[in-house]
């Protein structure tokens, strides 16, 4: 059992939904990401998606692209990120991390050698947006091999047909994209999510967690509702970008997860 | 793998869009439906005698096939060695070989029932043919290019715009056609339902570097025929520039397994390939990477974060390659070399003053090579170059490079 699966086994318990935050790993720089990703559980995260900065992140808005720039602009790397986390586990032990990126420079540092690195730094899963069900020989497999949760995301094209497919090899959660678009662009609409999340529970045991087009503690707390938790990554990306303090970042971050925790 | 224990090189990809460990389709999820139906729709396609005959149509009536294959005579004799000819694609409508792909591109998108087409460009030759095929048929057309681009290919930024199309700078990233890309699958995976995405080059996620290709192989398959009737005989070398790598695919692909047939692929070498990477040569300078949905080699630093290629060409701006170039130039079935910009430079003005044509700024690397080695050749070696492209859209950036002001010049 990884600490995903022991996170949302408590959760369920508890009849909680999920709150779910992204940020950029080195943005707006190393020291103060890591106060932020520190101060993360106390704002009421349950699950930490950490960003792994890429040059060409094709699923992903400006928002997003623009926090990767800052962190590489600060040195950050792969190595750095996975120093991050591992410094971030000194302090806490059980608040999942999910690392979410793009394949190539996982694959520039060799996926054994990842996977044994990520492993050792305290990462519990992975989102990889362009690694789809076509190609899991590349990471999936061996990742789930290695223990590590591989977590998918299912979108609005994916259908019927399709689900299966993207279901077969994912652990941890599905990650429903509530929108066809990149992050921090449309608004995800609660009415529209609900049927679609319900079709996927209807396929898999698994929790089903929305991102994507998620800005507000209102809107955070009506996909919670309809779903088993809530993502949230540009709004929060948007004011370290804006050079907010950890402390106001952290602060935002707190109403975002009262509002999935009301769901 | 040893050349001998292959049948042929001309069965890839794979069922997973591999060439080798190359290609493959690293794309989102909302968009691998997407590329399984245009896989599909173009098996259907290709199947189809009447999907050839209406591009066999309007390859003839309206871009002006078969493109001559021409004999350089003073350029040979200046030379002094090999016997060059060129396959004259830059006379193709639209000026370039990028409306080879288009036609068939947007074939499909009507067959698949699509209106809003979305493309890339660099030099903006694709741009213009895309605008220009949708001008033709009626589709709306959007075309995503790095504003250093723009401001550097005024010309065909004005020339789609006559043809109705909207021209979006791309500011992304470093604004340049690597970012172009990235803007059009931003774009592809927020209109999913009516969108057609028209690429360019023999990159991309699987079925766009083999669907281009073929689509671009008329230039060889042409080549061929043209080749016996001139000289009874196959040519001894053929020679293109790469950029992403679709003229020289075009030309290349049908001579593959003509053993006989060395093939060179020129890469930009931009101010030479050195540790600064201001160049554009993936294959001489990068190394093997996930890009833009494809496995291929990309241009890229330690942690795996893209470089900016530099070279004087816009069309040679990239920093991957096609997946089947990657593929042929680790089995050795092509040779791969880089010009820099003062040689392209120094080809594109023997060009003009021996053959009385301006080309552009992407063949004149092809030519840069040609001039390099056919000297040291006999007269009865053959070599065909790709002339994929015409010089009027590059008259400014030369001028600049050689020192005239063409406002005085008037």
């Amino acid at each position: 059992m990884t600490r995903i699966d022991a996170k949302f086994a408590s959760l369920k318990a508890n009849g909680k939904k999920a709150f779910v935050a992204y940020v950029m790993a080195g943005d707006p720089d190393y020291e103060t990401s890591l106060e932020i990703v520190k101060g993360l559980p106390g704002a009421g995260v349950d699950v930490i998606e950490l960003g792994l900065p890429f040059t060409d992140p094709m699923a992903d808005g400006a928002t997003i692209q623009l926090a990767g720039q800052r962190a590489l602009a600060q040195g950050q790397t792969l190595v750095k990120t996975l120093e991050l986390a591992r410094r971030f586990r000194e302090t806490d032990d059980t608040t999942p991390i999910v690392l979410m990126g793009y394949y190539n420079p996982i694959f520039s540092h060799g996926v054994d050698r990842f996977l044994n690195d990520a492993k050792a730094a305290g990462i519990d899963g992975l989102i990889v947006v362009d690694l789809p069900p076509e190609e899991d020989d590349e990471l999936c497999r061996p990742a789930q091999a290695a223990g590590l949760n591989f977590i998918r995301l299912a979108t609005p094209t994916t259908d019927e047909k399709r689900l299966p497919k993207v279901l077969q090899n994912t652990s941890g959660f599905v990650y429903y994209v509530s929108i066809t678009g990149i992050t921090g662009a449309a608004n995800a609409v609660a009415t529209d999510v609900g049927p679609e999340v319900a079709r996927i529970k209807s396929a898999t045991d698994l929790p089903v967690i929305v991102g994507f087009g998620i800005k507000t503690p209102e809107a955070s707390q009506k996909i919670a509702g309809v779903a088993d938790g809530a993502v949230v990554g540009s709004a929060i990306v948007d004011l370290i970008g804006q050079g907010k303090s950890p402390a106001q970042v952290l602060a935002f971050v707190k109403t975002l997860s009262d509002g999935a925790h009301a769901a | 793998m040893p050349e001998d224990l292959i049948n042929s090189f001309m069965t890839g990809p794979d069922e997973t869009g591999r060439f080798g460990q190359f290609g493959g389709r690293f794309v989102s999820e909302t968009l691998m439906p997407l590329i399984l139906d245009l896989e599909a729709e173009y098996e259907k396609a290709k199947t189809d005698q009447n999907f050839w005959d209406e591009m066999d149509f309007l390859w003839k009536h309206y871009v002006g096939r078969p493109s001559p294959l021409y004999f350089a005579e003073r350029l040979t004799e200046r030379l002094g060695g090999a016997k060059i000819y060129m396959k004259r694609d830059e006379l193709n409508h639209t000026g370039a070989h990028k409306i080879n792909n288009v036609l068939g591109q947007i074939i499909l998108a009507r067959r698949m029932g699509k209106t809003r087409i979305i493309a890339e460009t660099g030099a903006g030759q694709h741009g213009v043919a895309t605008a220009t095929v949708c001008a033709k048929f009626g589709l709306k057309c959007i075309v995503y290019m790095g504003a250093h681009d723009v401001e550097r290919q005024k010309p065909n930024v004005f020339r789609m715009k006559l043809l109705g199309a909207d021209v979006v700078p791309v500011t992304s990233g470093r604004g340049t056609l690597k970012d172009a890309m990235n803007d059009a699958l931003r774009d592809w995976v927020t209109n999913v339902r009516d969108t057609f995405y028209c690429i360019g080059t023999v990159a991309g996620p699987h079925p766009y570097p083999a669907m281009v290709r073929d689509f671009q192989a008329i230039i060889g398959k042409e080549a061929k025929v043209q080749m016996q009737e001139a000289e009874g005989r196959l040519p001894d070398t053929i020679i293109a520039a790469i950029g992403g790598g679709s003229n020289a695919m075009g030309l290349f692909y049908p001579f593959l397994d003509d053993k006989d047939v060395s093939i060179i692929g020129v890469e930009a070498g931009g101010k030479g390939v050195n540790d600064k990477m201001e160049h554009c040569a993936s294959l001489t300078g990068g190394r093997p990477g996930v890009l833009h949905g494809n496995r291929t080699y990309l241009l890229q630093d330690d942690d795996g974060q893209i470089l900016e290629g530099f070279s004087i060409s816009a069309g040679l701006d990239y920093p991957g390659i096609g997946p089947e170039h990657s593929w042929l130039h680790d089995i050795g079935r092509a040779q791969y070399v880089s010009i820099t910009d003062v040689e392209a430079l120094d080809a594109f003005k023997l060009c003009c003053e021996t053959e009385g044509i301006i080309p552009a700024l992407e063949p004149s690397h092809a030519l840069a090579h040609v001039a390099k080695i056919a000297p040291d050749l006999p007269s009865d070696h053959i070599i065909c170059m790709n002339m994929c492209g015409r010089g009027d859209k590059d008259i400014f950036t030369v001028a600049k490079a050689l020192g005239w002001d063409m406002a005085e010049a008037d």
